[in-house]
């Protein structure tokens, strides 16, 4: 398939394989950022591939994870209103909240339903004018221009039963709060492609200049993560510490100038709960001005009881790439993705789901290792 | 700026245990299987429910007849390349064919929602004789129902069959046969039929349109049968796809099952859709597709046959059966990575078949 075959190629996967081991002389820890590229290294077996030396650990981009437990529940509470159809990408339907998740919510009668973009979800108010429709607009920087032109889009038509959900976070923020963390072990990132195809890559440069870490904007497809950790790891052993571009086919240094201007129009940035993370400050988005009508939040008020937390679930030290999935005692034991302790364990951009799902069960890693293999 | 000691490691109580049935738990996959172990066989088991097959295998008489039933609630009733009825019947003939029967007898049961449209069940019934004359058997009984408005979708259909196991077959084709040392072959490119019903429910267009593969796949088993193939399992890749059918063999023999990506077949469109849907094609429900374990030696004679039959024109080797790690499928990548294939956990898409 044209586009994406060319970066599935095992010849050049081994010839990139080959330079890194080439390259590295000590131990390097890694740390991707998106659940995208966590999903395409735990689905193509990529550490397999990989010289000892290099450790990956897995970054907290993904959005269904780092969603607040409390905003899970807002969302149980909006969709059981009989007056309304709740909206969400399919991903956060499985995420548990407090006590129950919207898929149970929607077991239990209420009108939810997955679309893949808010502008269906717009769509869906048109067509029910007599209904309230919410739509969870959850994600990074990825994702706010599609929602920032649904609240557009409706104040634009002049549709009133529609809000949205937001809870938006950005990537530079969290990379700070885990760069400047006492027990940090990443020395190199790669930087999420998409977030940049929209942001660009200028606001990383100040933090590789003030972290000395070497910050690699990457693809998603095998032979994008094994160039970017080529690339990371070629800064690390010729002490650099710059921010470079190994998605240039989709991402530009300025990224998506009207798509920024899209988002600088809907929202404005605010402090946001990260789970697993804590509060960070001005590390999301909120509606501002006249499309603070559009909150689904100041549209129904809801007092939520304080969420109760697991003691089992380590994700917050995941989610930091201290730990990895399979040193969790309750990985695959307690916590599995029909009954998930965490997030991690619900999205398919989660850590926890990706081990899952692909194996990456620390019993099975000495079958598991082929000829390839380190 | 939050530093590492404001960091607040927040995680949920674990869910309360499942109280209601959820989608998933017809989704074929991991909850599928709790459902039955749980509270089906404990229930009703026997031995021949034990074979967790796709049909019953019961002597009678000293012949050995196949016995299935399956509901069929697909939504939208009419699909490309296919429509509620075809299914209905192809799906009961294959789940017969996958004992190494000769379909031979039907019954049909309809639940019709009140103000259905006559017209489609008329559509419906016509493509239900056309397929039951294609695969050459009589539907025999049946059965209506109708419920209030609002109480159904449209229509629901329920078949069940009855095939014969014809004397020449001497091996058992059962999960139970499956052995160290057998090849996996597949039938056909995987996941059309999925990727045609989500096509049409989600309003996707594709440059070329992805039709059902819906089709009966007796044909292609008889040859295989016909020419003395040592045929030890047979599975249909219906709901949960190629992954979930593997998972089940791999678990029931405590083998290993090793995939070569590169060698499993899948049509550029049905991958294009994938690719944007987040979809894995190995788990993408297939309603004309099969998967058939014989020894390493008759491969390539099974393949010769089965691409003599249209429907199986595109059957390719795709893995090989190992002894250890048992219950384990993997599947090497293009850059030669490893992963392990897990059964289809939760719901990759409601109401298929």
């Amino acid at each position: 398939m044209k586009f994406v075959s060319e970066y599935r190629d095992p010849k050049a996967a081994e010839q990139l394989a080959a330079a890194i081991r080439k390259k590295v002389t000590r131990p390097w820890t890694i740390m991707e950022i998106c659940g995208g590229q966590t999903h395409t290294i735990v689905k193509s077996g990529l550490e397999d591939l990989l010289p000892k030396e290099i450790s990956l650990v897995h970054g907290p981009g993904c959005p269904v994870c780092v969603t607040p437990i409390e905003l899970i529940d807002k969302a149980v509470a909006i969709a059981k209103r009989p007056d309304v159809i709740f909206c969400s990408f399919g991903d956060m339907l499985r995420v548990p909240g407090s006590s129950k998740s919207l898929f149970d919510t929607k077991a239990e009668g209420a009108d939810v339903r997955i679309v893949y973009s808010p502008l269906d979800a717009l769509k869906l108010a048109k067509q029910n004018p007599e209904r309230q429709v919410v739509f969870f607009a959850v994600g990074f920087e990825t994702t706010a221009p599609a929602n920032a032109m649904a609240a557009w889009q409706a104040n634009h038509e002049g549709i009133e039963n529609f809000s949205l959900l937001v809870s938006h976070v950005l990537v530079p923020p969290a990379m700070e709060a885990l760069l400047s963390s006492q027990n940090c072990v990443v020395k190199g990132f790669l930087a999420a492609g998409h977030v940049c195809t929209i942001m660009g890559f200028e606001e990383y440069f100040p933090i590789a200049e003030k972290y000395r870490v070497p910050i690699v904007v990457t693809g998603f497809e095998p032979l994008d993560l094994l160039e970017g950790i080529y690339m990371t790891a070629s800064q690390l052993e010729e002490g650099r510490h710059e921010v470079e571009n190994q998605y240039s086919r989709a991402v530009k240094r300025e990224g998506n100038r009207p798509a920024q201007k899209t988002i600088a129009e809907v929202f404005e940035i605010s402090p946001r709960q990260w789970r697993g993370l804590g509060e960070i400050p001005a590390s999301g988005f909120q509606l501002k001005g006249r499309f603070q009508k559009y909150d689904a939040n100041r549209r129904f008020p809801f007092e939520g009881v304080p969420a109760q937390e697991s003691p089992d679930c380590i994700s917050g030290l995941i989610l930091q790439g201290l730990k990895k999935p399979h040193e969790c005692a309750a990985f695959a034991v307690k916590c599995t993705p029909e009954n998930p302790l965490g997030a991690p364990m619900v999205s398919s951009e989660g850590a926890c789901a990706a081990y899952y799902h692909y194996g990456r069960r620390q019993n099975l890693q000495p079958e598991l290792s082929g000829p390839a293999s380190r | 700026m939050a530093d590492a000691k404001t960091f607040n490691l927040s995680c949920p109580v674990p869910r309360v245990a499942d109280d209601r049935i959820v989608l998933a738990h017809g989704g074929g996959g991991r909850l599928t299987h709790q459902l039955i172990e749980k509270i089906f066989i404990p229930a009703f088991g026997n031995p021949m429910l034990e074979q967790r097959h796709d049909g019953a295998v019961v002597p009678v008489n000293g012949a050995r007849l196949a016995f299935t039933t399956d509901s069929f609630v697909v939504r939208p009733v009419i699909f490309p390349g296919g429509n509620i009825g075809d299914l209905a019947i192809n799906g009961t003939v294959n789940d017969l064919a996958m004992c190494g029967a000769r379909p031979l007898y039907l019954s049909a049961g309809f639940i019709l929602e009140e103000g259905l449209e006559m017209e489609t069940l008329r559509t419906v019934v016509a493509s239900m004789q056309q397929a039951a004359t294609n695969a050459n058997v009589k539907l025999v009984t049946g059965d209506t129902k109708v419920v209030d408005k609002g109480k159904g979708d449209g229509i629901f259909v329920n078949t069940s069959g009855i095939g014969v196991i014809e004397l020449n077959v001497p091996t058992e084709i059962s999960p139970a046969s499956v052995q160290p040392g057998d090849v996996v072959i597949v039938s056909g490119d995987l996941g059309r039929h999925g990727i045609a019903i989500l096509s049409v429910r989600e309003g996707l267009e594709f440059e070329s349109p992805i039709l059902s593969d819906c089709a009966n796949l007796w044909p292609s088993v008889e040859v295989l049968l016909k020419a003395g193939i040592e045929v030890h399992c047979l599975r249909d890749l219906t709901r949960g796809g190629l992954a979930t059918t593997l998972n089940e063999i791999a678990s029931d023999r405590n083998v290993y099952i090793k995939l070569e990506e590169a060698l499993v077949p899948v049509n550029e469109t049905v991958q294009g859709a994938c690719e944007i849907l987040g979809l894995d094609p190995l788990y993408v429900a297939n309603e004309g597709r099969f998967a058939v374990f014989v020894p390493a030696a008759q491969a390539d004679a099974a393949l010769e046959v089965l691409k003599k039959v249209e429907v199986s024109q595109g059957a390719v080797r795709i893995g090989r059966v190992e002894e250890s790690p048992g219950r384990t499928v993997v599947l090497q990548s293009r850059i030669g990575g490893n992963r392990v294939v897990d059964m289809l956990s939760g719901e990759q898409l409601p109401r298929i078949c």
